[in-house]
């Protein structure tokens, strides 16, 4: 089953590839139902996860013929932290879909892309093998860069390389990290289960970890190392948007959690403090430099960077409960930047324009989208009753123990957030409509069904969070108890520094 | 705990799905929904009251039901309901304020486009600002904390067109934010030193000594930041002044009789916890006086009849908060009480004024509407008189008892601002009432001075030929009049004090009236309302010749101290001018140093690989052999697994 749902969409790209590409209603129908099926499978997976037990499930796992020597298998499963993580790729996929109508260009090519990307990324939430992992993650570069450099704006070129060569970055630096970690005990292997019962020297672990950090932290992404992101979001097309920020930053956030704090715990622990100032930084810088963005395009993608800040700190707090809160978070901003990229791609097929200053008052015209507007920026600066609010909220609460300072440094964030969103909403929306604007149409027909969706959703895990927080804290749980069981506590402080800095 | 008590905040969500639904194809339900889902409210509130009342002494303890939410890690994060005098006084208020305000604005906003909006959003507000009385807990109380935020925000921003509504919209809801970050640390500290979000559990913990002094005085610092800003405290208190771009009985409901109390009833929920730091109490006290003298100050100048009003409103929460700083929780929700129902007449009296008016606020504007509209002149009155203080209005009762709780805790300093802001309180409220009712018509002022929109008529068309208001504008007023006249007995000597002792639980009788400082607090209102009849009324002195002889504080008093100024050039020099220079530091310093490597990288690999292409065989042969001698060694030092 979960096979299943990795390799259906990429069937669906072989059909696709077969099928004329005039013929773009049946190309479109068959991207659909591919990726619409995986999501189906999906949810009767969230469905059938037996919170209690906990744990990873439905494994499947087949040795390679010819690997098995070398420690390679083909092993996936799932747990608490990579289940809605696959519901949410498959979902924003299929939501990308919906909303990529006005693709006529090349159209085939386009969706055959979009389902690769899709087996990619969910293939790296399923994975359990290391070298199974980063094959994944390697797969979804090249859809992704070609998605942005063929149907991307004006200078997709340069923002299509710029992400190639930073993740490229990232991801050799990180495979150094996953074969130092094969290397070092024996019998060498790639399973994850077996890495992560081991222990190793301090020494040893830091380097490990900074790799493997570098590889998460290009993704995420983490201050320095985002200005990747901007260029792409602002490039990129709606749908592709939309599968950048909603899926693809969660790899980095998933990496951290599965692999820095599943697999080196007493690193993780000890480098709190680097990470919780980087984790500040990208939260109020982000947050500052998205305030006078001008393109609301590139307003989403810098407060990506703020939020994804709070996985961060998530993070670096090291426990239960903030773990918990990092990843929600990686769950509901999918959903919130998702909605919010399709607004301002909605917003845009209409308007060809995206800069904020050359809007005024056109909720008049666009009612519908005005309040679809409203509830995804009230949802991303965190009112309570909508999503964002429960991921950040636990992440505070899990980390002011740990980390207090930063915490509270890292919450003046949702003051930040509320102005640059309000304040976007203000000018884009609100205020006297201007005379340019008479004729602006609102949204109507297919294009609702996905945002509608994805508010609703928002709505709905808000108002009832133990819908996700019941498989989360699973995951969670099973992540911190693998973790304290081969690295008990006593190990923290080596290297000089103490284990918490606070 | 009665068991349809969960109701009462459930009906107006009720409310809110059923005008969402019919809305489109029945709007003119909408305002029928509204009233009939707060009143429905209002009635089991009261049931509730009255069954509470009817237990005696048993009824004071609080009672808590709550059910588990969601749990994260090892914690489960939960909501519920309390209920004691406290919440259900409280409950009572809210939903019978509620409740007139919306057959009032039946009236106000008919013909108004966003007719249906304007209810939903106010079943919003009525809903969230209900689950917020009845927290149990810090958690719950936030979430509610943010959704009245939420509804302000939305009502002041109702006439979205219109640039200065948008903006004050923003204003309020980031400013209020602000406060709010002090209460999410707040809760923080105490939830990382209890574990518990839960008051009573807290405030158990305080007293088995598991915070220490200090630190417990820096949390309740935090959580008072957070009343600060939902009160319109000083220093975070510009927004409410712009608030007033809201339709007036939006001002009426929430930025003046029941949201901005949010602060007050923060406070007298967790009083346990203030109340064990002597620091917390101080400043509150002091905050609260201040704000009172500050904002009443601002008061005398303000030619916009809806700011006058505000400012008195921060001034009024600026006495709350003296009373409860002065350890007197009964004065302080007493005055709550008191100011909710003389307020909220204030402001839908002066919207009667402003809807017949066809949108003029403007006080110079107006004039001899005694004649015209008796019934809301009269009616003003009384909330001016009880504002005022004057015995035996409502206002007098509470005031006073908030000024003795502060003279009893032996503070003179701010027993004397109490009594300075008492004289300044009679005057702005008497000089607005002359300026409006009394005296002949001065006619409409030029285009632009009018800043509510009355449906159906153009903002600030004068119209010299208004009467009185229609009845369900009228009948509220005269509902509240009634009500701001008496209200006070409940807490006066005259029925012993029993609004305190059923408020504190205590037994005890309160003090009772200080005949000397009540005699002394009078008299110096009724010279403030003189000093208006000498100005507004009878003309013996003049305005203008005392601004001029005081210009320098006149002028600072109507730049409203410059604080709207300094604020707004801290947001738009610093925070917008870090902001651009960050962003310029992003796509200049970081990025232009990651395309600086990129192009370094392809010069020095370029010219290496370039020269590495010699196209000579024995070089390319060199090259093998390094490397394989460089594999052989790599596999001798690191020898494969088995």
């Amino acid at each position: 089953m979960l096979s299943a749902i990795i390799f259906l969409p990429l069937l669906g790209a072989v059909l696709v590839a077969l099928v004329p590409s005039e013929r773009r209603t049946m190309i479109r129908w068959l991207a659909g139902i591919f990726a619409g099926l995986p999501l189906l499978l999906g949810l009767i997976l969230y469905e059938g996860y037996d919170v209690h037990a906990g744990g990873l499930q439905y494994v499947e796992r087949v040795s390679w013929v010819t690997l098995p020597e070398i420690g390679v298998s083909y092993f996936v499963g799932v747990d608490g932290l990579s289940l809605p993580l696959i519901v949410l790729t498959a979902l924003l996929t299929l939501v990308a879909i919906l909303a990529s109508e006005r693709i006529t260009e090349r159209a085939k090519e386009y969706y055959l892309l979009l389902l690769i990307l899709q087996t990619g990324v969910t293939g790296v939430f399923a994975a359990w093998d290391f070298f199974l992992f980063f094959l994944f993650w390697e797969v979804e570069l090249v859809p992704m860069y070609l998605l942005i450099g063929i149907w991307g704006g004006p200078r997709r070129e340069y923002a299509a390389i710029k992400f190639v060569i930073y993740t490229l970055a990232g991801s050799a630096l990180m495979l150094v990290g996953i074969l130092a970690l094969y290397f070092y005990g024996t019998p060498h292997t790639f399973d994850m289960t077996v890495l992560a019962r081991r222990s190793y020297a301090p020494a040893f672990a830091s380097v490990v970890f900074w790799l493997l950090f570098a590889g998460f932290a290009v993704k995420l992404p983490v201050f320095p190392l985002h200005t990747w992101l901007p260029d792409a979001h602002v490039e990129a097309p709606t749908a592709v948007s939309v599968l950048l920020a909603g899926v693809l930053l969660k790899m980095g956030g998933y990496g951290m959690l599965r692999v820095l704090v599943g697999l080196l715990p007493e690193a993780t622990r000890h480098w709190a403090l680097p990470l919780a100032i980087l984790a500040v930084v990208s939260v109020l810088y982000g947050a500052c430099v998205s305030m006078v963005q001008r393109d609301l395009k590139a307003m989403v993608a810098y407060s990506s960077i703020s939020h994804m800040g709070y996985v961060l700190l998530g993070v670096a707090a090291f426990t239960s409960i903030s773990l918990s809160g990092a990843a929600i978070q990686l769950f509901t901003h999918g959903l919130i930047t998702g909605l919010l990229f399709l607004l301002v791609g909605a917003l845009y097929d209409r308007a060809h324009t995206r800069l904020i200053p050359e809007f005024s008052g056109i909720a008049k015209r666009q009612p519908l989208l005005a309040v679809l507007f409203t509830i995804g920026g009230l949802a991303s600066l965190g009112l309570p009753s909508l999503a964002g609010f429960i991921a950040e909220f636990t992440v505070f609460i899990g980390s002011f123990a740990v980390l207090p300072v930063f915490t509270v440094l890292a919450a003046a964030g949702i003051v930040l957030t509320a102005g640059y969103l309000l304040w976007m909403l203000r000018r884009v929306y609100f205020g006297p409509l201007a005379p340019r604007w008479e004729r602006l149409e609102d949204v109507r027909g297919v294009e609702v069904i996905p945002l509608v969706t994805l508010t609703a959703l928002i709505i709905l895990i808000g108002i009832e969070p133990s819908l996700l927080t019941d498989v989360i804290n699973a995951g969670v749980a099973s992540l911190t108890t693998s973790a304290a069981a081969a690295h008990p506590p006593g190990a923290l402080g080596w290297i000089g520094l103490p284990g918490r800095p606070w | 705990m009665p068991a349809y008590l969960w109701l009462v905040p459930v009906l107006p969500v009720i409310g809110l799905i059923l005008i969402i639904v019919s809305g489109r194809y029945r709007p003119r339900w909408s305002g029928y929904l509204a009233v009939a889902a707060i009143g429905l409210s209002f009635l089991l509130a009261f049931l509730a009251l009255g069954e509470l009342i009817g237990q005696g002494t048993a009824g004071t303890v609080s009672r808590v039901e709550t059910f588990d939410w969601f749990r994260v890690g090892s914690i489960s994060l939960q909501l519920g309901l309390i209920f004691d005098p406290l919440a259900a006084a409280m409950l009572v208020l809210v939903a019978f304020i509620s409740l007139v305000v919306q057959i009032y604005s039946l009236g106000y906003m008919a013909g108004d486009p966003g007719y249906t909006r304007y209810f939903a959003f106010m079943c919003i507000f009525t809903a969230a600002m209900l689950g917020l009385v009845l927290a149990p807990n810090f958690l719950q109380l936030y979430i509610f904390w943010e959704l009245v935020g939420l509804s302000s925000y939305l009502l002041i921003g109702f006439w979205y067109e219109r640039p200065a509504a948008a903006a004050a919209a923003v204003k309020a809801f980031v400013t209020t934010r602000l406060g709010d970050l002090g209460l999410l640390t707040g809760i923080l500290i105490l939830y990382s030193r209890t574990g518990s979000f839960d008051f009573s559990q807290i405030a158990a913990a305080v007293r088995a000594g598991n915070l220490g002094t200090g630190l417990l005085t820096l949390a309740m610092l935090l959580v008072f930041l957070g009343a600060v800003g939902k009160s319109a405290q000083f220093p975070l208190h510009v927004w409410l002044p712009d608030a007033m771009e809201g339709p007036t009985p939006v001002s009426a409901l929430i930025h003046a009789a029941t949201m901005v109390a949010a602060g007050v009833y923060l406070i007298a929920r967790t009083f346990p916890l203030f109340a064990a730091s002597a620091a917390a109490m101080q400043v509150v006290a002091w905050i609260g006086g201040f704000t009172a003298l500050f904002a009443a100050t601002q008061g005398l100048v303000m030619t916009d009849i809806k700011r006058v009003l505000a400012y008195s409103t921060i001034s009024q929460l600026g006495y709350m908060m003296l009373g409860l700083g002065a350890a007197s929780l009964a004065a302080g929700m007493f005055h709550l009480i008191t100011h909710a129902f003389f307020k909220a007449l204030l402001f839908l009296a002066a919207g009667a004024v402003i809807h017949q008016l066809g949108g003029e606020q403007n006080l110079l504007a107006m004039g001899g509407l005694f004649r015209r509209m008796p019934v809301t002149a009269l009616t003003f009155l009384c909330g001016a008189l009880a504002l005022a203080a004057i015995p035996p209005f409502s206002g007098f009762w509470s005031k006073d008892e908030v000024i003795a709780a502060v003279e009893r805790s032996g503070n003179l300093a701010l027993t004397l601002l109490a009594l300075a802001t008492s004289a300044l309180t009679a005057f702005y409220i008497f000089r607005a009432w002359f300026l409006a009712f009394l005296g002949q018509p001065r006619g409409a002022l030029p285009a632009g001075w009018g800043r509510d929109h009355a449906p159906g008529h153009g903002p600030g068309t004068h119209r010299p030929d208004a009467g009185e208001a229609s009845p369900v504008l009228v009948a509220p007023l005269v509902i509240l009049a009634v009500l701001a006249v008496g209200a006070g007995l409940v807490g006066s000597p005259l029925f012993g004090g029993a609004f305190a002792a059923f408020i504190t639980g205590s037994a005890e009788v309160s003090p009772g009236l200080d005949p000397g400082l009540a005699f002394l607090s009078t008299a110096i209102s009724l010279v403030g309302i003189l000093l208006a009849w000498a100005y507004y009324g009878a003309g013996w002195l003049s305005a203008e010749a005392t601004a001029r002889a005081v210009r320098p504080v006149y002028i600072l008093l109507v730049k409203r101290y410059y604080l709207d100024d300094l604020y707004a050039w801290l947001v738009r020099r610093v925070l917008l001018g870090l902001s651009s220079l960050l962003a310029w530091f992003d796509r200049q310093i970081i990025d232009g140093a990651v395309n600086g490597l990129a192009w370094l990288c392809y010069a020095v690999f370029g010219w290496a690989l370039t020269r590495l292409q010699t196209g000579r065989t024995p070089s390319y042969a060199l090259g093998f052999v390094v490397g394989v001698v460089v594999i052989v060694l790599v596999a001798i030092v690191f020898p494969p697994a088995r």
